[in-house]
């Protein structure tokens, strides 16, 4: 047996539109390998994924255009594989390999 | 979780939640319900006869761009028989307006519309860039959101049209109506909820075709129509004010969804109880005569929409408080006289109107006229834009020497 632990991780595709891309290099697609579990070892959710994002993915300082009290900042839609997360049970979905995962804000202008 | 099924088709998987009704509708029903409700709006407020040729306010943004795609969807669905032509307005702000720009010249090509841009360069001698390098970052928002309101009438004017739709969705009036409160200017709330702008004085008439729609929706129908769009903030200071009712607004809809909705219907309930405005609600709800108000008075804010100016808004405050003294001191109820022959017996009341920055401001009385420099529509002898470009200009020959 290794005393290295094989941290499991989920494939996954984020995207970011509507303005969200300055605040990710400016990037609309990412590939991310996100860990199975939490540091609590629950199941890899939505709200799990949003704290790594900021963690992990986001350089720009400005966090505050992403989450407000840790949550995502309302007036941004989550599309979880083109689906409203609202019908998928927000926060707490479990990720899939392979899921994609869209952020779009409308809060910008033309 | 049991992937939730279309409630309209029941065959296909439901991807969008609507906020108005919580109804749970597949990407095909959902398209088709959005465009239908724009219809609805669109034929119940009786926004176009046949053969009308209409300039779509177009910023490259996501609400303008959908008010393209849908117009143009219905135009040729419903034989509309409308002419419709893109109208953009250039600030002439670096890395802000010309990356949009760039955006609606390929719905130009997309859409199969004829595309007019407008600079404030040409118009007004002055580009955004030049005004902040004058005058600095603060208070550039009410140069540009003056120059912007007649911009827009200018652009229609050049093309010969004399109908301008704006992408104004049911958040933007909603933040509008809500801010209004917050001022305690119900005078303006009343005007702000009003779907066409332009009184008959004015050349060029104003609508919002997307006024009872969310902006969720808007977001969403262009993410499943794969409609290009562009995302940008103004790179010079932003309205704090506004920023704040707009995330009051997002928050409110986040516990409950139909709030902005219900905030634009009270808006429209209270627009009705202030003498001379008259409810611009749809037609299905027993008001069948679209309201028009002052074109000056438009809707405000930053990105796609107009600024305000308080120096407007105290002239018309001022002619408003006039009527309102008119009215009490003859003991006539307008409003309730002509709603009752109207619409029988529905009770209105009028309320006195009162001003949340300066009710007291006294002068001659205000007789809506044109600017005597530029011949723009102007309840004072020089307008606005007029105003602002002299002490510009002033500035600008200072520098000169």
């Amino acid at each position: 047996m290794s005393d290295t632990i094989e941290v499991a991780t989920i494939p996954i595709t984020v995207d970011f539109s509507g303005g969200l891309e300055m605040l990710f290099d400016n990037q609309r697609r990412h590939s991310v390998s996100l860990p199975a579990v939490d540091s609590g070892g629950k199941p890899a959710d939505i709200a799990f994924l949003i704290s790594h994002l900021c963690e992990k993915l986001m350089k720009d300082p400005r966090a505050e255009l992403f989450v407000l009290d840790s949550h995502i900042r309302p007036g941004i839609l989550v599309l979880i594989n083109d689906a409203d997360w609202e019908l998928e049970g927000e926060e707490d979905y479990k990720i899939q390999p392979r899921d994609n995962i869209l952020f779009v804000s409308t809060l910008h202008g033309g | 979780m049991a992937p939730a099924l279309c409630v309209n088709c029941k065959t296909e998987r439901a991807l969008i939640k609507r906020p108005k009704n919580h109804a749970k509708l597949c990407k095909a029903c959902f398209i088709t319900v959005f465009e239908d409700e724009v219809h609805h709006t669109v034929t119940s407020s009786q926004l176009f006869f046949p053969g009308e040729n209409v300039a779509i306010g177009a910023s490259g943004g996501k609400d303008s761009t959908v008010l393209a795609s849908v117009l143009k969807t219905l135009n040729e669905r419903h034989g509309y028989g409308l002419e419709l032509v893109l109208l953009s307005i250039d600030e002439g702000i670096k890395g802000y307006r010309d990356d949009s720009l760039e955006t609606v010249k390929r719905n130009a090509v997309q859409y199969d519309m004829p595309l007019k841009v407008v600079g404030y360069d040409e118009l007004y001698g002055w580009t955004m860039d030049q005004v902040v390098e004058t005058i600095g970052k603060k208070g550039n928002c009410t140069y540009c959101g003056v120059f912007r309101r007649q911009a827009l009438d200018r652009g229609a004017k050049m093309l010969g049209i004399k109908h301008v739709v704006t992408g104004h969705n049911a958040d933007d009036v909603a933040e509008t109506v809500l801010m209004n409160l917050l001022r305690g200017d119900l005078a303006r709330l009343a005007r702000s909820t009003s779907i066409v702008t332009g009184d008959s004085r004015s050349e060029v008439k104003r609508s919002k075709p997307l006024k009872y729609s969310y902006e969720k929706e808007i977001v969403l129908y262009a993410h499943h129509k794969k409609l290009d769009y562009f995302s940008t903030e103004c790179i010079y200071s932003p309205e704090a004010f506004r920023g704040s009712a707009r995330g009051l607004i997002k928050q409110l809809e986040r516990v409950r969804p139909t709030a902005i909705l219900d905030i634009v219907r009270s808006g429209e309930d209270m627009a009705r109880l202030v003498p001379g405005e008259s409810s611009s609600s749809c037609a299905c709800k027993g008001q069948t005569a679209t309201t028009v108000a002052p074109a000056e008075d438009d809707i405000g804010g930053c990105g796609s929409q107009n600024g305000r100016t308080p120096g407007n808004e105290m002239a018309t405050m001022d002619k408003q408080l006039r009527e309102n003294e008119a009215h009490e001191a003859l003991q006539i109820d307008m409003a309730k006289a002509m709603s009752e022959s109207k619409n029988g017996n529905e009770k209105q009341k009028e309320l006195p109107i009162r001003s949340g920055n300066s009710a007291s401001k006294g002068g001659t009385r205000q007789v809506r006229g044109n600017c005597k420099r530029c011949g723009y529509m102007s309840s004072q002898d020089i307008c606005q834009a007029c105003m602002l470009l002299e002490g510009l200009n002033k500035n600008r020959a200072q520098i000169q020497i």
